[in-house]
């Protein structure tokens, strides 16, 4: 499996300033390989969740293509492509990420149930002992911190057990034991075969890594 | 957990919005429930009056007028007690173009030890009447013997049971069908009867001789049917000329003067049910485009989780109609127990025959009241479901709405 981006772009129009648009990603080409771990740093504003979004089929490239194996991702009908995103591709967002009717196991189950598959509930108790909120099942997420609502978030993403992950600062929120136990688990899935992608402006997760970008300015370096 | 699950708990955990959802279409169905009873009663106890009234023309003493309003006599049963000489029969049916006459006499009991109750009593003979004897004829099909009589829906006895007037026992044959108006208060009796109990009440001092001194001479209504072809209008015209002391008065006009107050009701009650409408439907709109804000997070997640814009419009549409269903239900219930009591109340106030319609007329309102509620509130949500839809999971998740 191979998630690749041929020189894509995005620009955003705005009103002030000294152009009337502003580039936020610059014709990047980045192929991800299964089985790799990949850190993605840089500093706030790079263009590094923009990038994300873009390779998980949540942003169109104002230039440029996105491709799952030979699958063109912004080719595909929305019907198509929210499938792909709910099988294939899993995403970890910088922001909270739950629905906040459901319980944190519920949240945990979503993906699954989404186009009626039978919820993933050992996967779901394995992850959730894993990452230490075996405790929070029934709990709501306006009952959490911010650090719980990550790990359920990254929870999730791992019962869910896609080909691709995207995890955008996943341990921003997390203590020093938390982000091992992440880092490892995402390095441990990647080992399995998954292509994994974090994005992240610390240092931490580049010790896991295969590979390491670094985003500057809208350009991959 | 299945999609339905999903809904119910995106429902049920938050009460606040759900509640308000459901008050505001429970309010919708109410004023359609409740609306189309009323107009649907009222048109109904039109047709049943005009079914049941047959004359095209009624002849009293001239000084009935001054006595009953003749809209009240024909709708409402308010019978006065005059009369005029019987005589009258006669020369109305040798007027040229009347097809059928037939006469009818009216006595009021009176609230004393002497009657069971206080009602209107109307004598007719039913070979040549045309006008009671087919509605009672529903009721009863065999005559009417003499000391029998036939009482409206409303009368408080049951058949079988012994009925005092003036002293004279009468036993009840048949209880009459609704007509939704006075005249479900009235007892009806042949003319043989009805000069039994005149005579009774002459007994207890109430008066009712003209100057032919004699019970059996005195009619107080003569009901006419032109025959066909004949000019009602006209034969109208004749009858004014021919009778001294009698006034002819067209039926069709009272009708058309009823219908139209009908008219200006069905009107009034429209506007107010189009007004409850536009301000509910404004309502509705902005709660749901409130919701465009409120859930836009959450509606985020579902897409960034892989629901399509399709799914998603879907859930939103089907939430609102789970909504407006359980809105539609409560409403419908609540204006039943609004209206179906009060049923005496609204005919007293609104002063026209109103007749509720049959049990499956009523399933049929309670149907359409509930359909055109969820379509409101499925319409009214359907903006926000596509706005909802568009949603761009990415940059709304990043900044944290």
């Amino acid at each position: 499996m191979q998630l690749r981006a041929e020189g894509i772009s995005r620009r955003y129009f705005r009103k002030h300033g000294e152009a009337n648009y502003f580039e936020a990603v610059r014709s990047v080409s980045l192929t991800l390989e299964s089985g790799t771990f990949t850190v993605l740093n840089g500093k706030s504003g790079s263009g590094k969740t923009t990038l994300l979004n873009m390779l998980a089929g949540l942003l169109i490239p104002s230039e440029g293509r996105v491709y799952l194996d030979k699958t063109d991702l912004y080719a595909l009908e929305d019907k198509d492509l929210s499938g792909l995103r709910n099988k294939r591709i899993s995403v970890i967002p910088q922001g909270r990420s739950s629905v906040d009717t459901l319980s944190v196991y519920e949240n945990i189950l979503l993906p699954g149930i989404l186009y009626g598959g039978a919820p993933q509930t050992e996967e779901a108790e394995n992850w959730m002992e894993v990452l230490g909120i075996s405790g929070l099942r029934n709990a709501l997420p306006a009952e959490l911190s911010g650090g719980e609502l990550r790990r359920m978030a990254i929870a999730r993403t791992l019962t869910a057990s896609p080909e691709v992950i995207l995890a955008d600062e996943p341990t921003g929120d997390l203590d020093d034991d938390n982000t091992t136990v992440v880092l490892t688990a995402f390095q441990q899935a990647a080992k399995a075969g998954k292509t994994v992608l974090v994005v992240s402006h610390e240092t931490d997760a580049e010790a896991y890594a295969d590979r390491i970008y670094h985003m500057n300015n809208g350009t991959l370096e | 957990m299945k999609h339905f699950s999903l809904m119910i708990r995106n429902l049920t955990r938050r009460p606040g919005r759900t509640t308000a959802l459901i008050l505001l279409t429970a309010f919708l169905a109410i004023s359609v429930f409740c609306g189309t009873i009323v107009v649907s009663s009222l048109r109904h106890g039109l047709d049943s009056m005009e079914n049941r009234l047959g004359a095209d023309i009624i002849v009293v003493p001239a000084e009935a007028e001054s006595k009953v309003s003749m809209k009240n006599l024909l709708l409402q049963g308010t019978i006065g007690t005059f009369y005029m000489d019987a005589s009258a029969l006669k020369k109305v049916q040798e007027t040229e173009g009347v097809g059928r006459a037939s006469a009818q006499v009216f006595l009021s009991s009176m609230k004393a030890d002497c009657c069971s109750v206080k009602v209107q009593i109307i004598g007719f003979d039913p070979e040549n009447d045309f006008v009671v004897q087919p509605w009672i004829s529903e009721s009863l099909n065999r005559p009417l013997s003499d000391m029998e009589v036939v009482v409206g829906c409303r009368v408080e006895t049951d058949v079988g049971n012994n009925f005092r007037i003036y002293d004279r026992s009468c036993r009840v044959a048949a209880k009459l069908a609704s007509t939704g108006t006075g005249l479900d208060t009235a007892v009806y009796c042949n003319m043989n009867t009805i000069h039994i109990l005149l005579q009774a009440a002459e007994e207890k001092g109430i008066s009712h001789k003209i100057d032919t001194g004699n019970d059996s001479d005195v009619v107080s209504a003569i009901y006419v049917k032109v025959l066909p072809g004949a000019d009602p209008g006209v034969v109208n015209n004749r009858l004014n000329g021919h009778i001294r002391k009698a006034t002819a008065i067209r039926t069709a006009g009272m009708i058309t003067e009823v219908a139209d107050s009908l008219s200006g009701v069905s009107r009034t009650i429209a506007v107010l049910i189009i007004a409850v409408w536009v301000l509910a439907l404004i309502i509705l709109l902005i709660v749901f485009s409130m919701m465009v804000n409120e859930r836009r997070r959450e509606l985020a997640v579902y897409r960034l989780l892989g629901m399509s814009r399709k799914m998603l419009s879907g859930m939103i549409l089907k939430e609102a109609a789970l909504c407006s269903l359980t809105g539609a239900l409560c409403g419908t219930a609540v204006g039943a127990v609004l209206v179906f009591p009060f049923t005496t109340l609204i005919e007293t106030s609104l002063k026209l025959p109103y007749l509720t319609p049959d049990g499956g007329n009523v399933i049929l309102y309670a149907c359409i009241a509930i359909a055109v509620t969820i379509l409101a509130g499925c319409v009214a949500s359907a903006r926000t479901a596509s706005a909802l839809s568009r949603v761009d999971p990415g940059t709304t998740l990043r900044e944290g709405a």
